[in-house]
């Protein structure tokens, strides 16, 4: 229903029971959110989107007040800007003074506040609430004194990601952002995707940074090569970082910028995702002649293999035994280059770019390692990597585009398309209809499997199996088909699970982002590449297959077991 | 303890009493009821307030002393317990009905007081050092020269409406409470009224909300019976978290059937199958008699499924809290029975629309709903003649603080505060000067000696920067410092703030702080921190108002009211604190000087021992003196003095 | 704490219902005395709530602990007519006294404080509990007294 309001004081048409603050976005106006998140039901809790409403005594919530015919507002009254700026200030008052030092310095909501509001002087000061930080995780470090309280994460971890990790702990001025029992990070059930971080107005969750690592190694080389190699959704994304457009694929300037900062060789990190690939459907095809452990379960999201472990032990035996792409560009560079450059493993230091802070966690695994020495030394996310880039002074827009190295210099866009969700499923089919009917495919694109659904199914016929293909995201959604999945009549072969919704695009190692219009350009981008690839299939790969030939045999294969697979099992946590 | 007997002829006079069929009676069921009211006695019944003032105060002796008094003495005698008058400064009080005659009052009986007073009374003789006074009853004979008790000056001014049986009957008594008339008024409803025309009789009798808001209770109700929905609840909020107040508490240890009668007709009102009565885990007594009053009214089938055969379902659960002071804030209390944090959500959608459950609920103060059965008994037109003409009916308060006489009182809206705390409170004690009341608790605000004639009702105090809030009247005498007790609701506030908005989370604990500087030393005296000190100072008004302005709930919203109506009152006692650095009322003692009077000081140099700053010098056997530039006004020397030569101004 | 024992409790809730989580922890801790990691756990695997649920409405609620309680615990009254009355400065005396402040066990186990609300006797305040006995118009010096007692009567 159309009604009238007045808003500050311009007569207005808009829609009854719409939120204040929906009307005056639409009508251009700014106001300041912080506990706001787009597509929940708003909380009201930072009572930064304050307006004045005719005729009520206090200020009301915008965001969270609905529209009444004949209201007449002011949004920036006197009253009003300096109630928000109080607010602000408050907050401050709780506020570490570090801000020269932290992560999110310039990228930060609570520094923008205090911008807008033209915060010049400390009048409100006390005592601040002082709190440890949790440096336990090897992905995510939770730093309380930092936090706002807006509870932005909490929702992402209960109603997107469904681990239920962080909740609020105590009240009043002692509540705080914690884990059950107040364990740290590690030590709980948080499985280290990251999606909290995206949505953390400040520093108080950010990922674990090893640049020190980096830094004194490459300034320090003495005999060891480093290497570098990015995961597919990466060249996606890091633009954005750089003020180019979301979406704009800048492969060759990773290269070359990488190559800048000193990396003695750079691999595109595809190719890993194509022997994924290549295994995976191996795998299935497997399982499908033997009718055993079905579904398969895909294993490429290492938030979703710590889920399996600690939350369904019983999905084990269901879970793919293929490393994720990451890990087995690790394995096989290690491998690699000790048996072509005759190096010890040691003397290789591999640094993957991932879209994940739980790749972090993943990396130190024991089964990542082979007798002790880990497959990835150091994993950075795409933020980092921007950051290093700028450390090292490197100005990307005058970089010409150089190309990576051989042997993994080349992959196909099956590889490429793992980074948006769906991708891992139509990756896979492509290469199982190959090995099951001999021919590939000719129109290799399934819309039933893309898309923004939380749960797609494809049903299809390859060779003599009838295929039922299925890929879930956010993570939150695997529990309801969690039944459908431990029922005997389970009509499912292949479940592809990606933790962050839209998957490696938006995970939580991604640029900061605020229209949802970003990450919808991301994933186009990815099928862009898709579309206009020649090689669009792993197993048409040449460098793979040459690979396959020259050292792993076949897929799925005894030397590829051993190296390229691993078990998981069950762990004890407090869920 | 006298429980419930439930032995069958009993059994069926109540539930004839109930059925409406007096008439069918025989004489022996006439008697039992007299017998039951106290009409008439056959054995001495001695009646002994039990609750939890006067247990604090030493009941559980006294009902030892009593039993064994009788028991060695081999008296045929009752010994039954009953709720509290109100007057709590006289727990435990006693009551005495001897056959035939009057029943009288003693006060302050204490266990060793017993048998001074059994052995007087039981030889008809009054010990008047003793006796508080007797009841009026036209069967009874009264006793010559003891005055009445509704004569004195606590109960004149009073005016029982919902109080009425409170101190009278005895709570564990569902038999009791019938025979007084009781559950007649929720009868009544389910047998001639629709729901919509209970809620037309509330909405005619002006009831508002006793809970803080004073919203039309009727229209409440109606909001909520014509929301669609699959179920309604009801809730009873007897949160009562406010440290000043202790009324709810008293009312449903001394009354627990009136509240349960109180709901029926609610639920029924507003088509709820299900009720909670939210209660503070620690009231326990309240708790157990709540929980016995409801199997009993089950055990009659006032309770249960289709109740005496109108059709209507009910059943009452109690929800204990688990402390938390906020959950007294109607969505935070729904969160809480929901299993959650007690945290108030933003308001609109209103619980009447989505409450519990996401279910069109109502939420009403305890009581709120004890107004309802009278009003289904006496009707909206005489209910609506008590009080003022915008705010009807009665209002129970508790006084306490600094007053002679501290307890429960109802009061017609309208009354004086000056008739509250001199009439009925007999003034402040020891001829001290009153210096000024809290009304409301820490939601509440800060009233003057000039604003005694201001009379209670909802408006008039709002206008003051109060609200009736929990109806705890706190007096304060000279002696109270007002800074300091607005610090200590400002504590309690930061304390119970559930931490979800800023302004209140951060805004209640800054303003602490900036109290807690006004009225203490500063540890350092370095530039910076004296002027962050005297910012502080400077926006504590502001600061007050944004949160007023902002927060999410009432708690935040309010929390200003102490401090913005403590300033308005008592403006000159802060200047006096920030600008010269003393405090009047002696309370802030780090603002007090110390000094040692020469002529008592003997030297014993355990002042100069103990002074954590070493500011007090002087040698052995001679008189000692203070640095004062050292001393930061720990009090310490004050305290350890044994000879009181140490002088605080 | 047994296993068992909390089962036992959980039996008394048939229902798998949010709506218990409050009583449940209210029982556990009445049987205990205080909370554990083993009931958080047992309790969500009930409910089927995560753990971090449970533990984040135990420590909203004021009357939860997590700490064993003292074996004499102590309950001062802290509403506002006894702190006009003076309360402020019992507290402090425990803590000086004892060393322990509001929700704190002493190190030896024997006193616990906890300040609550109004007790409902302002009219004899201050007023204090310890173990259930009350005790009216509490000076610094009578609270010594009668923690010296209990002292006492534990040599
Ligand atoms: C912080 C806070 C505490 C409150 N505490 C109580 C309380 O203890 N008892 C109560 O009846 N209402 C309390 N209220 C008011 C309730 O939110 C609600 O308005 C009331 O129960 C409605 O009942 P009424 O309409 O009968 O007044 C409180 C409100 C706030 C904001
Ligand atoms: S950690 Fe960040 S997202 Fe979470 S509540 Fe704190 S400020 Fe908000
Ligand atoms: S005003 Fe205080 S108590 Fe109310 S929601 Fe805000 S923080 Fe919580
Ligand atoms: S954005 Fe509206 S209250 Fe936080
Ligand atoms: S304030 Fe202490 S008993 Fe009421």
């Amino acid at each position: 229903m159309q009604i009238e309001v007045e808003i500050n004081n311009n007569k207005i048409n808009a829609v009854k029971g719409q939120t204040i603050l929906d009307a005056l976005k639409k009508n251009g106006i700014k106001i300041p959110t912080l506990c706001r998140l787009e597509d929940f039901t708003p909380t009201g809790a930072c009572r930064l989107c304050v307006v004045e409403v005719e005729g009520m005594d206090n200020l009301v919530p915008s965001c969270s007040y609905p529209l009444e015919e004949g209201m007449k507002i002011r949004t920036h009254s006197q009253r009003v800007i300096e109630a928000r700026k109080m607010i602000v200030e408050l907050l401050l008052s709780n506020h570490p003074d570090d801000c020269l030092y932290c992560e999110r310095n310039g990228n930060c909501e609570l520094q923008n506040l205090a911008a807008e509001l033209n915060i010049r002087e400390r009048r409100i000061a006390g005592k601040k609430n002082k709190a440890k930080l949790d440096l336990s995780s090897p992905g995510i470090v939770h730093d309380p004194e930092k936090c706002v309280l807006c509870g932005r994460c909490i929702r992402i971890c209960e109603d997107i990601v469904s681990i239920t990790t962080l909740e609020f702990r105590g009240r009043g001025n002692n509540t705080s952002v914690s884990t059950a029992m107040n364990k740290g990070l590690n030590f709980s059930s948080c499985v280290q995707c990251g999606q909290c971080i995206l949505v953390c107005p400040t520093g108080a969750l950010h990922e674990k940074s090893y640049f020190d690592l980096i830094q004194e190694t490459l300034g320090n080389k003495d005999g060891i090569t480093t290497v570098a190699h990015y995961s597919s959704s990466v060249v996606v994304t890091l633009a954005e970082e750089f003020g180019l457009k979301p979406g704009k694929q800048i492969v060759g300037l990773i290269n070359a910028a990488l190559r800048k900062i000193g990396f003695d060789m750079v691999f595109d990190g595809s190719f890993g995702s194509d022997i994924y690939v290549m295994e995976q459907a191996a795998e299935l095809e497997d399982r499908l002649d033997k009718e055993e452990n079905l579904p398969l379960l895909s294993s490429s999201c290492p938030a979703w293999i710590k889920d399996v472990e600690q939350s369904y032990p019983d999905l084990l035996p269901y879970l793919s035994t293929v490393k994720s792409p990451e890990q087995i560009t690790g394995a096989v560079i290690k491998r690699y280059c000790r048996e072509t450059e005759n190096k010890s493993k040691n003397d290789i230091f591999s640094v993957a770019i991932t879209p994940c802070p739980a790749k972090k966690f993943e990396a130190q695994r024991q089964e990542m390692a082979q007798k002790g020495i880990p497959d990835i030394d150091v994993v950075l996310t795409t933020r980092e990597l921007a950051r290093l880039i700028k450390l090292y002074g490197i100005d990307i827009h005058a970089l010409e585009p150089e190309s990576a190295n051989v042997p993994f210099n080349k992959s196909s866009s099956s590889g490429k398309l793992m980074a948006s969700v769906g991708g891992t499923g139509e990756a896979v089919l492509r290469t199982l209809h190959k090995n099951v009917t001999g021919t590939d495919m000719t129109y290799p694109k399934f819309g039933k499997l893309r898309g923004t659904k939380e749960f797609k199914e494809l049903s299809l016929q390859v060779g003599h199996h009838q295929l039922n293909m299925t890929s879930v995201s956010p993570l939150k959604k695997v529990k309801d088909i969690l039944p459908d999945i431990r029922n005997e009549g389970c009509h499912y072969h292949y479940l592809e699970v990606m933790a962050c919704p839209g998957g490696c695009v938006n995970g939580g190692g991604q640029p900061f982002y605020t229209e949802s219009k970003t990450l919808r350009d991301r994933t186009k981008a990815i099928h862009n590449i898709d579309e206009k690839s020649a090689v669009q299939f792993s197993h048409n790969n040449k460098v793979v297959r040459d690979f396959y030939s020259q050292y792993l045999g076949e897929p799925y294969g005894g030397e590829s077991r051993k190296v390229l697979h691993t078990q998981y099992t069950k762990r004890d946590i407090l869920l | 303890m006298a429980r419930f007997e439930g032995n069958t002829t009993r059994d069926t006079i109540i539930k004839t009493l109930l059925e409406g069929n007096t008439e069918d009676m025989d004489d022996k069921g006439r008697e039992a009821i007299d017998r039951i009211k106290g009409d008439k006695v056959t054995q001495p019944v001695i009646s002994l307030s039990h609750n939890t003032a006067s247990i604090v105060a030493g009941a559980d002796e006294t009902f030892d002393a009593i039993r064994s008094y009788l028991e060695e003495r081999e008296i045929d005698a009752r010994l039954d317990v009953i709720g509290s008058l109100g007057l709590i400064t006289a727990e435990p009080l006693m009551d005495i009905q001897l056959p035939g005659k009057a029943r009288v009052t003693f006060g302050k009986v204490f266990s060793e007081k017993v048998s001074d007073i059994l052995d007087a009374v039981f030889n008809n003789f009054i010990p008047k050092e003793y006796v508080l006074g007797q009841h009026f009853n036209e069967l009874h004979e009264p006793w010559e020269n003891i005055n009445y008790v509704n004569e004195l000056p606590f109960f004149q001014s009073q005016k029982r409406v919902i109080l009425n049986n409170c101190g009278r009957i005895n709570p564990g008594s569902v038999d009791e409470y019938v025979v007084n008339g009781g559950y007649r008024s929720f009868l009544m409803a389910i047998r001639n009224y629709t729901p919509e025309e209970v809620c037309d009789l509330i909405e005619r009798s002006g009831l508002r909300g006793r809970g803080g808001e004073g919203y039309p209770t009727g229209k409440k109700w109606k909001n909520t019976l014509h929301a669609p929905a699959e179920k309604r609840f009801l809730i009873c909020n007897a949160g009562e978290s406010d440290p000043g107040a202790f009324m709810e508490r008293m009312i449903m240890e001394s009354d627990p059937h009136s509240l349960v009668e109180s709901i029926a007709i609610a639920s029924y009102a507003i088509g709820a199958q299900k009720a909670y009565i939210y209660l503070e885990s620690e009231y326990e007594t309240a708790c157990r008699r709540l929980q016995n009053a409801i199997d009993q009214a089950r055990g009659y089938g006032l309770l249960g499924d289709d109740i005496f055969s109108s059709g209507f379902n009910l059943n009452i659960q109690l929800h204990q809290g688990a402390g938390a002071y906020v959950c007294g804030e109607e969505t935070a209390l729904i969160a809480s029975i929901e299993g959650k944090r007690g945290m108030p959500r933003p308001k609109p959608p209103y619980p009447s629309h989505r409450g519990l459950h996401n279910q069109p609920t109502v939420v009403n103060n305890m009581e709120t709903l004890l107004n309802v059965p009278v009003i289904v008994r006496d009707g909206p037109a005489w209910y609506k003649q008590i009080g003022t003409d915008k705010s009807s009916g009665t209002k129970v308060f508790s006084i306490s603080g600094k007053i002679e006489r501290s307890g429960l009182v109802e009061i017609p809206m309208g009354t004086s505060l000056r008739e509250v705390v001199y009439k009925i409170g007999g003034g402040v004690p020891d001829n001290k000067e009153l210096k000024g009341v809290l009304v409301g608790g820490p939601a509440g605000g800060a009233l003057t000696y000039e604003n005694l004639d201001t009379r209670i009702d909802y408006e008039e105090l709002k206008e003051l920067g109060c609200t009736l809030g929990s109806g705890a009247v706190v007096v304060m005498d000279e002696h109270t410092c007002i800074l300091d007790t607005v610090k200590y609701y400002m504590h309690l506030l930061e304390e119970e703030s559930c931490g979800k908005c800023i302004p209140c989370r951060e805004g209640t604990r800054r303003m602490h702080e900036i109290l807690e500087n006004i009225t203490t030393r500063p540890r350092e005296e370095n530039g910076s921190f004296t002027l962050q000190r005297f910012k502080g100072v400077i926006n504590l008004e502001r600061l007050a108002h944004v949160v007023r302005d902002t927060s999410l709930c009432g708690l935040g919203q309010r929390a200003a009211n102490p401090i913005l109506s403590s300033i308005t009152a008592f403006r000159e006692e802060y200047e006096e604190h920030i600008f010269e650095r003393k405090c009047p009322a002696g309370v802030c003692q780090e603002l007090s000087t110390f000094y040692i009077d020469v002529d008592k000081c003997t030297g014993c140099t355990i002042c100069a021992q103990k002074c954590p700053t070493g500011a007090i010098v002087g040698s052995a056997k001679k008189p000692h003196f203070i640095v004062q530039e050292r001393c930061i006004g720990c009090g310490i020397c004050y305290d350890s003095c044994k000879f009181g030569a140490v002088i605080r101004k | 704490m047994e296993n068992n024992k909390i089962k036992k409790i959980l039996e008394r809730y048939p229902f798998v219902e949010r709506e218990n989580l409050i009583p449940i922890l209210q029982d556990i801790q009445y049987e205990y005395g205080h909370l554990t990691e083993e009931a958080v756990k047992e309790v969500g695997n009930y409910l089927e709530l995560p753990a971090s649920k449970i533990y984040s409405v135990a420590t909203f609620y004021s009357k939860f602990r997590f700490q064993p309680r003292g074996k004499f615990h102590l309950k001062l009254c802290r509403g506002t007519s006894c702190q006009i009355k003076g309360a402020e400065k019992l507290e402090k005396k425990v803590y000086k006294y004892l060393g322990i402040m509001n929700g704190e066990t002493s190190g030896d186990g024997m006193f616990s404080l906890e300040v609550v609300a109004c007790m409902g006797c302002c009219g004899l305040g201050p007023v204090m509990a310890l173990n259930n006995r009350y005790y009216t118009e509490i000076t610094e010096d009578k609270l010594e007294e009668i923690i010296d007692d209990y002292k006492e009567s534990e040599e």
